[in-house]
């Protein structure tokens, strides 16, 4: 009868919720915001077979947020699980005294999610939820959670990150964020850019910058504090960081000439950037303390697009300094250019998998763009898409996914690929573009 | 404004004698035409901006040459051919005989390919035009540059014949 809880979490937890209170509060959105629905377009028949019972409400009226069907939906779309018909449930247990095993054996579920949600203080809920191992018959996880209505989605994904974890071994990446950029049109030749984060399924969508000018290369500090991006407002490219806590933004390079590409080093102290200062692009790393910037490439050739390796040892950029654009790595001192990629006409827009053995690109044969995967060690190349408009792919903080920018019925959309190319889904908005997609870290501080 | 009319009114006096004494039988003034602006294959659209009048120019071929305010490239390439290095060359000569004249020099890219490397593309093509023009005697702190990659299409489609618009830097006068 007693939740698993350590007191450890207890407390961390407490600060957590009161960090996304005041991320609520900051990003208090406009109601009408446009969400992305997320489509899959290619599933599996494969995974863990798991039930998960609609949560138990022991409140008036409605429950204020369905737990059960974002947690299926969270696992169903993983790929890794194959989430069961409700319609073949014998019984729907919301108390761990209700549970009766071979009911779920029958209908060869593997894995069982039960819970409730029952109004406490202050406008608040607890919400409690369990995990069976049908077969063992033993309860892998439980936990209780009290928070407030709009944390409830939150709730629900980190549900879904526990039973992730406990049946495949590996971190969920459910609660986790996206940043993205919007494009609308505001007249015949007025355009509205904005750049906004929501929940990983699109859900909660805030915007973090409005502009009339392009917006691109939204890049994430690993804390999740912090978004460095490219900003056109001032009729040409500037790079700026906004803190996603204090609402602070501070203007960060403003170079003659093209000032992009920000990507953070792992300590979250520096930015890497392509700056075209010195006439042409090239590598540079700004210290964001003490403002001290430090040229790494030195060609005549396009530098741009540097990519941190997770331990923070190596930087891979785009160069064309072989005649087409290829990857390179360097160390991040600026030695040893090494390039990466060889097949094909066109490899760019790298970015690391969380172990640092892989990373997804944007590779090009015969004029169609598609993201890909390449191995350092072996330097094998994995397609994983066959659309051909293809950009700016990063890895889920758990490197399951990758999101990746696309092109459908002409207009921009966003889609995710399993980095082993089975699972495919589709984030469309109902209208505009959206593109540039950028897969938060695990928000450690805020979440768990 | 007032200042950069009277220089206009110059201009032409100044290249209509010129033109005459070239010609000897000069009836056309050496005004670009507004009304037909020429397309090519490769010219797909005209500037949306109207001349200047400042903007007039020293013969007759230049004028309609200086009526085109985009050059086009092939895909990631920055390289000018003959066609749109005559429409450059024909912009320089007309700063070159206008002090008062500024230009801004907008590169762009279509959407293929990544969006950082086309900032990169954008500005190249940029620079490839400044370079052009400081050949020809244009200073460089009348030319400006800005890259805006595969930000700003001008073409909304998704094939080649959209692409081929948008690969342009845009010469835009200040």
């Amino acid at each position: 009868m007693t939740m698993k809880q350590t007191g450890e979490n207890r407390s961390g937890r407490n600060r957590r919720w009161f960090a996304a209170a005041w991320l609520c509060l900051l990003f208090a959105a406009p109601p009408a915001q446009a969400i992305l629905t997320i489509e899959i377009t290619q599933g599996v028949d494969t995974g863990i077979p798991i039930a998960v019972v609609p949560f138990g409400w022991n409140g008036p009226g409605q429950p204020p947020q369905a737990i059960a069907d974002i947690v299926d939906a969270d696992l169903r779309r993983s790929g890794l699980f194959l989430t069961l018909p409700r319609t073949d449930f014998v019984s729907s247990p919301t108390d761990d005294r209700d549970v009766v095993y071979k009911e779920w054996r029958v209908i060869k579920a593997e894995a069982l999610v039960i819970g409730s949600v029952t109004p406490a203080a202050n406008g608040r809920y607890e919400v409690q939820f369990r995990l069976f191992d049908v077969f063992k018959q033993v309860q892998l996880a439980g936990l209780r959670y009290t928070v407030n209505a709009q944390t409830l989605r939150t709730v629900a994904h980190q549900i879904a990150d526990v039973v992730y974890e406990k049946l495949t071994g590996e971190p969920g990446a459910f609660n986790t964020r996206i940043a993205y950029i919007t494009r609308e049109n505001a007249g015949p030749n007025s355009a509205t850019y904005k750049l906004q984060v929501s929940d990983s399924d699109g859900y909660n969508p805030r915007t973090v910058v409005r502009a009339t000018e392009p917006l691109l290369s939204p890049a994430w500090s690993l804390d999740g504090r912090r978004i460095a991006y490219v900003s056109f407002e001032d009729k040409r490219p500037k790079v700026y960081v906004q803190n996603l806590v204090d609402g602070r933004r501070d203007l960060i390079a403003e170079f003659k000439g093209i000032n992009g590409a920000p990507a953070w080093s792992p300590d979250g102290k520096r930015l890497a950037l392509a700056l075209s200062r010195d006439g042409n692009p090239e590598i540079y790393v700004l210290d964001l303390a003490t403002k001290d910037l430090k040229r790494l490439t030195n060609d005549p050739a396009i530098d741009t697009e540097p990519a941190w390796s997770p331990d923070g040892r190596y930087l891979i950029f785009t160069s064309d300094r072989a005649g087409r654009p290829q990857l390179y790595r360097m160390t991040a001192e600026g030695g040893q250019v090494e390039r990466i990629t060889f097949e094909g006409d066109y490899n760019a827009r790298a970015s690391y998998a969380p172990d640092g053995r892989t990373l997804t690109l944007v590779s090009s044969v015969q004029g169609r763009f598609r993201i890909a995967t390449i191995r350092l060690d072996t330097g094998a190349l994995q397609v994983l898409t066959d659309t051909s408009l293809d950009e700016s792919p990063s890895f889920a903080p758990n490197g399951r996914m990758i999101l990746y920018a696309t092109e459908v019925q002409g207009r921009g959309v966003l889609a995710s690929v399993s980095a082993d190319g089975r699972v495919r889904q589709l984030y469309r908005l109902e209208e505009g573009d959206v593109r540039e997609p950028a897969w938060s870290p695990y928000n450690r501080e805020l979440h768990y | 404004m007032q200042t950069k009319l009277g220089l206009a009114v110059v201009v032409v006096a100044g290249s209509l004698w010129l033109a005459g004494c070239a010609t000897g039988t000069s009836t056309t003034p050496p005004v670009e035409d507004k009304t037909t602006p020429s397309q090519t294959p490769t010219q797909p659209l005209p500037s949306p901006s109207g001349p200047k009048a400042g903007e007039l120019s020293g013969t007759p071929a230049d004028a309609a040459l200086i009526a085109k305010r985009r050059v086009y490239f092939a895909f990631d390439s920055s390289q000018l051919d003959d066609e749109n290095r005559k429409i450059v060359e024909a912009h320089a000569r007309n700063l070159s005989s206008n002090p008062n004249l500024k230009v801004h020099l907008e590169g762009n890219c279509d959407e293929r390919g990544t969006r950082e490397y086309n900032i990169a593309l954008g500005e190249r093509r940029a620079q490839t035009v400044e370079r052009a023009m400081r050949v020809l005697g244009v200073p460089a702190n009348r030319i400006t540059t800005v890259s805006y990659g595969e930000e700003k299409p001008v073409a909304p489609g998704h094939d080649e014949s959209a692409w081929a618009q948008n690969r342009r830097v845009e010469i835009l006068y200040r």
